[in-house]
């Protein structure tokens, strides 16, 4: 086994582990840090596949700015620990079958591709900084500025409802 | 034996370079502690230290000591795993944020292997942001350590922490991409390069981008500090209203983790302004002034030398044997580097590095000395209304000059 492989199950085996915790977990700040390692350790499998920009960003903006806001609400709301409700039956079956269509689809998917994932994405034209903004702000700049258009319009949304309880 | 040498020769060396870096890392945290305690005496007209040891020096192993041994209960109600879990995350990430510092550009040369100066190799592209991801986690130490602790000052310390450095490190990544921006690149050594102005090699200290990037830098130094916690922006754990914070229920080493985790944070901090503002190792003076190379050696005699006419006059037998020794020592050094030309011209790098972080270091002490705590919506205001707004505005004077240079001058 190489060590790239290594690194790799170690980082994926983490995501999966903080994944499961998370989900499991009963304190939410328990669950928000579960879901902290989740983050890091993708930050940790892009990088493997050399897309630096790309998993300082994760770190920078899932790790740190968001999972920051959600702790501190959490903590603001000094949340206590979740009374967990026995399984609804109906969701029992169709989140089962939904379960084994979402895990088939994925089988599928890997078993058809005929590349390796290493070799396909590490094509440093995607991964590289350069690269990275040549595509926003080139090729899909009307996207972009739609996307923080419509982000723009939430914040103003969430200010307009927040003003409006104060009154 | 031999061929696991060679073939782990990278990772071998690695390790041992963690290890010293550690060692170094730690003992200058130490004597950090004994520097801000003298400084801010000083400045409130005072001694400071000065029992143990000569000037106080062994004051460092005196309380390193006493963090050891000191009794170290939990109480009663804290969330166990967090709780064990806040100082060692607030310790490890300061620690990462060290290792990505190049602190010279030469390599020195032994036994075939090119050794840089610092744990990362010197071409890592995502130099600053990966500084930025690992600081951005840092504050899951504070916030979880108030959170778990089981207190509500605690909490309140966790909170208000949380709250600030949400605050802060937006100004202060906007604050950087100015000098981003005259770089064009990520990574510390090209900053630093860039700085040298390879065309204008005369340039010298007027090279460095704290003159263009002014507005960049106040930011910057002004987020970073509130980044770390420390004077005027303590909140987390101001001490006439929070007990301490969100340390209050820590006690013996898991308290001392948080203390070293707030210095190495400082040193990292000092470490990055002279690196994106004030020219990395890059020496003030134009490059064809060589005799200036005589400079560092010159400053360590007369150190040495100072050191030890204090020792002879110092009241103490102890003092009396320690200091000039320690005086020699400098001195010694100073005399091994104007002999040895080429050892003089491999130091030059580190020294200027080291001697404009020692510099950072005391500014950061100065103004705990100097200036009040800010309010709690006053620090809000400062970084939403002042600082956001005035390093956007150097973000956009910036791409604006860069891009009308290259425009109508045609510069690249």
């Amino acid at each position: 086994m190489t060590a790239p492989l290594l690194v790799f199950f170690v980082l994926a085996g983490l995501a999966v582990v903080g994944a499961v915790s998370l989900i499991l977990q009963k304190h939410p700040i328990h669950s928000a840090l579960s879901l902290i390692v989740v983050m890091v350790a993708l930050a940790g499998l892009y990088l493997l596949l050399g897309a630096e920009f790309v998993a300082a960003v994760q770190i920078i903006v899932y790790g740190g700015a968001i999972m920051v806001l959600f702790v501190f609400v959490i903590m603001l709301l000094n949340a206590g620990v979740e009374e967990h409700t026995s399984i609804s039956k109906m969701a029992g079956a169709p989140g089962l079958l939904l379960v084994v269509a979402l895990a088939g689809l994925v089988a599928a998917t890997i078993v058809r591709s005929t590349d390796s994932i290493q070799g396909t994405l590490q094509t440093g034209v995607m991964s590289s900084t350069p690269g990275i903004s040549n595509m926003i702000f080139r090729e899909f700049v009307y996207p972009f500025e739609l996307t923080s258009f419509l982000i723009l319009v939430a914040v103003l949304g969430a200010t307009v409802l927040a003003q409006r309880e104060k009154s | 034996m031999n061929s696991f040498l060679n073939t782990n020769a990278e990772l071998l060396i690695t390790v041992v370079k963690i290890a010293l870096l550690l060692f170094i890392v730690l003992t200058v945290n130490a004597y950090l502690t004994w520097f801000e305690r003298k400084v801010v005496a000083h400045i409130q007209s005072r001694w400071g230290p000065h029992r143990v040891g000569p000037h106080g020096l062994l004051q460092p192993l005196a309380d390193g000591v006493k963090f050891l041994f000191k009794e170290d209960p939990t109480p009663a109600g804290v969330d166990k795993f967090v709780y064990y879990l806040a100082p060692l995350l607030a310790l490890a990430l300061a620690l990462t944020a060290i290792a990505l510092i190049p602190f010279g550009p030469d390599p020195i040369r032994l036994l075939g292997h090119d050794i840089y100066l610092g744990i990362a190799p010197p071409d890592v592209n995502i130099g600053i942001l990966g500084l930025f991801a690992i600081t951005a986690l840092g504050v899951y130490g504070v916030a979880l350590a108030g959170w778990s602790s089981n207190n509500k000052y605690s909490l309140l310390g966790g909170l208000r922490s949380t709250a600030q450095m949400i605050s802060y490190e937006l100004a202060m990544t906007m604050s950087v991409v100015g000098v981003l921006l005259m770089a064009g690149s990520f990574n510390l050594k090209k900053i630093i390069e860039a700085q040298a102005h390879p065309q204008h090699p005369e340039l010298g200290i007027f090279g460095w981008n704290i003159w263009p990037q002014f507005l960049g830098f106040f930011c910057f130094f002004v987020a970073a500090i509130a980044e770390t916690n420390r004077a005027p922006f303590d909140l987390p754990e101001a001490e006439s209203e929070l007990v301490a914070g969100f340390h209050t229920e820590y006690a013996s080493f898991k308290f001392a983790m948080f203390f070293i985790a707030e210095y190495t944070s400082m040193i990292t901090v000092s470490c990055l302004c002279s690196i994106l503002f004030f020219g990395g190792w890059l020496s003030p003076f134009p490059a064809s002034w060589t005799f200036t190379h005589y400079v560092p050696p010159a400053i360590l005699i007369l150190f040495g030398l100072w050191v030890i006419w204090d020792g002879l006059h110092y009241e103490t037998i102890f003092g009396r044997m320690i200091l000039p020794v320690i005086g020699l020592v400098f001195a010694g050094l100073g005399a091994v580097f104007i002999l040895l030309p080429r050892v003089n011209e491999f130091i030059q790098a580190p020294f200027w590095l080291l001697s404009k972080i020692l510099f950072f270091l005391f500014v950061y002490v100065w103004m705990r000395g100097t200036l009040p705590r800010f309010r709690y919506d006053q620090l809000m205001a400062y970084g939403w209304k002042l600082l956001l707004p005035l390093s956007i505005v150097n973000v956009i004077i910036t791409s604006f000059v860069i891009l009308a240079k290259m425009q109508w001058w045609g510069a690249k």
